[in-house]
């Protein structure tokens, strides 16, 4: 991402931003409410309007139509649309869209991919089901499974986990770090929750209302004061013997 | 689709059949299948009688059947772009339009033009339903525009129908002589269908429901919202365009000739959704096939109850679609 900004109106939602993301690294953005987090990442997909440029490969992605862009990046939104009456298999062979000819149809490799992705999922039992009937770990279990199908080698997640429990917030998290084990994958997340923020990404970016405050690694990050500066809170940061960075919120007893 | 093919059949049949004056009925069909090459019945009909069968009920359940079916698949097409069950498709303007259109031609023109052979009115307001529709559009345009155009373009919608309305009435309450032309025209009517009518719209009808059709995939994209549909590579702006466009030609066309028929285009893509399920694959070919069988049927009650006046079909399909849409919402709920 080279100078990116993003403004709605005469509000800068975002300020010229720059970043690099290696192949198969997982970038975590976080900060508080309103920060510029979706803005980002709603530029990169091309839902807002920005100035600057996104490059995948040393090549800007305004040069490329909006299919060949979407065969390289799959988007997860903060709250998907769920069509209630559509089912599990019919809403992951959507991601299959940028594949199909204007007024073609799926084909059969098509198809093919779609049931692959649920059966690797373990989802297949969901294919026939309406997805209005499922709870909303099966949805967002079957949303990624979707943005899957789409085979694009970039995933960008607004806050994948905002809507789950705490079981499936570690299930959906552990399923994207497997993929991208798997396939190279190269994760782009916004995160509310910055314990787990820190520990699934490679490196995290502070976003305080539209600017980059802080870039690096989740102990660099991660910090007390730090935190206490932009999102006004009191934390202790525990660091456990195996690296991972704890963000606990700290009450004062009366 | 067998079931809606053949509701399409039976309902032509059943159209072609019933009627006031004419033969009796069960003989009209012995004589459209003598009429078919390589086979012969003596069905006992004269030609005074073939006559009312071919010239009066025949165009009027044909040219019923396109109405039908271009109100529906529009009304289908409409509700995929808009990603709301009860939108139709007088949504952005297409019947207010042509109602303005009909009422300036029975005003201001009617002087000019009693001589003339063609009658102006369908013109006219097939005119103003497409230029009207295309005012809703620059005007949503205007603010909505990008990926969330389609509630700006609804709500552009309501303004114009309404200024548009809002000129109609005062056009009328100062022409009061015209009200009952013009009321008789909004309530629709297929009374005084010829075979002129039906080539006149069977080209609109054709090419507006095939292109609709066509984008039945990008439709069943829409559903998951035009901004998820963009990620997924849809050109969202521009299919919405195209399905307007499509679904808007053929509604014009067919309101000019019969009038503003209501409730076909929200209560046939509903019962369809009821019982095939909401992907548009299926809800937009048997939208077309039930749509044309239930003004063909639709008709039959407005010709006979009140013989020898003619109940209005808008009257008529109002007065079946209002309960029966109140019964499909029930019967939504308690799923």
């Amino acid at each position: 991402m080279v100078d990116l900004a993003v403004a709605y109106g005469r509000r800068q939602a975002l300020a010229p931003f720059t970043a690099t993301v290696r192949s198969g690294d997982w970038l975590g953005l976080i900060g508080p409410n309103g920060a510029g987090k979706s803005s980002l990442l709603r530029a990169v997909v091309g839902l807002v309007e920005s100035r600057g440029d996104v490059l995948v490969d040393g090549s800007s992605l305004t040069l490329r139509t909006r299919r060949r862009r979407a065969e390289l990046i799959a988007y997860v939104p903060q709250s998907p649309v769920i069509p209630d009456d559509m089912t599990g298999y019919e809403y992951v062979l959507l991601g299959r869209s940028p594949y199909v000819g204007y007024f073609g149809s799926e084909s059969r490799k098509d198809k093919t991919i779609a049931s692959d992705v649920l059966a690797r999922l373990e989802l297949t039992q969901f294919a026939d089901r309406r997805l209005g009937q499922l709870s909303g770990g099966e949805r967002q279990r079957l949303v990624i499974a979707r943005a899957l199908a789409q085979e694009a080698p970039i995933l960008l997640l607004d806050e994948p986990t905002s809507s789950l429990d705490i079981g499936h917030q570690q299930q959906a998290l552990e399923l994207v770090a497997k993929l991208r084990r798997d396939h190279g994958l190269t994760v782009v997340s916004a995160m509310h929750d910055l314990t787990l923020a820190g520990q699934y990404s490679d490196r995290l970016v502070l976003l305080h209302e539209g600017h980059c405050v802080a870039a690096g690694p989740a102990a660099e990050v991660l910090q007390a004061d730090t935190l206490a500066e932009f999102y006004g809170v009191r934390v202790t940061v525990h660091h456990e013997p195996d690296g991972t960075v704890v963000v606990v919120p700290r009450r004062d007893r009366l | 689709m067998a079931i809606g093919l053949a509701s399409v059949v039976v309902a032509l049949v059943a159209g072609v059949v019933v009627g006031p004056a004419g033969p009796t009925w069960w003989r009209i069909p012995l004589e459209l299948l003598d009429r078919l090459p390589l086979v012969s019945i003596d069905s006992g009909i004269n030609e005074a009688q073939w006559n009312i069968v071919w010239q009066v009920r025949a165009p009027r359940v044909v040219l019923g059947g396109l109405v039908g079916a271009m109100l529906a698949i529009a009304g289908a097409g409409y509700q995929g772009v808009f990603r709301n069950p009860l939108v139709d498709p007088y949504l952005l303007g297409a019947a207010a339009g042509a109602g303005l259109g009909a009422t300036l031609a029975f005003t201001m023109l009617r002087d000019v033009t009693a001589g003339w052979v063609i009658d102006p009115v369908p013109a006219v307001s097939f005119v103003f339903a497409l230029v009207t529709v295309a005012v809703t559009y620059v005007v949503g345009g205007a603010f909505g525009g990008g990926q969330r155009g389609g509630i700006t373009l609804v709500l552009a919608g309501v303004a114009v129908v309404s200024f548009v309305t809002a000129v109609q009435t005062f056009i009328l309450q100062r022409n009061v002589e015209v009200v009952r032309d013009v009321y008789n025209w909004i309530l629709g009517r297929l009374s005084t269908a010829q075979w002129d009518d039906v080539r006149l719209v069977t080209p609109y009808v054709v090419v507006s429901s095939a292109v609709v059709l066509l984008h039945r995939r990008h439709l069943d994209l829409f559903r998951v919202g035009e901004d998820e549909a963009a990620t997924l590579g849809a050109p969202v702006a521009r299919i919405r365009l195209v399905v307007v466009i499509a679904a808007t030609l053929g509604t014009a066309a067919v309101v000019s000739v019969s009038g503003l028929i209501g409730f076909v285009g929200v209560v046939v893509p509903h019962f369809v959704r009821l019982v095939a399920g909401a992907g548009h694959r299926r809800v937009l070919p048997l939208s077309l096939m039930f749509g044309a069988a239930f003004l063909i049927l639709a008709d039959i009650p407005g010709r006979v109850l009140t013989d020898p006046a003619e109940t209005p079909i808008g009257v008529v399909t109002a007065f079946i679609g209002a309960p029966f849409f109140v019964i499909v919402l029930r019967a939504r709920t308690r799923q």
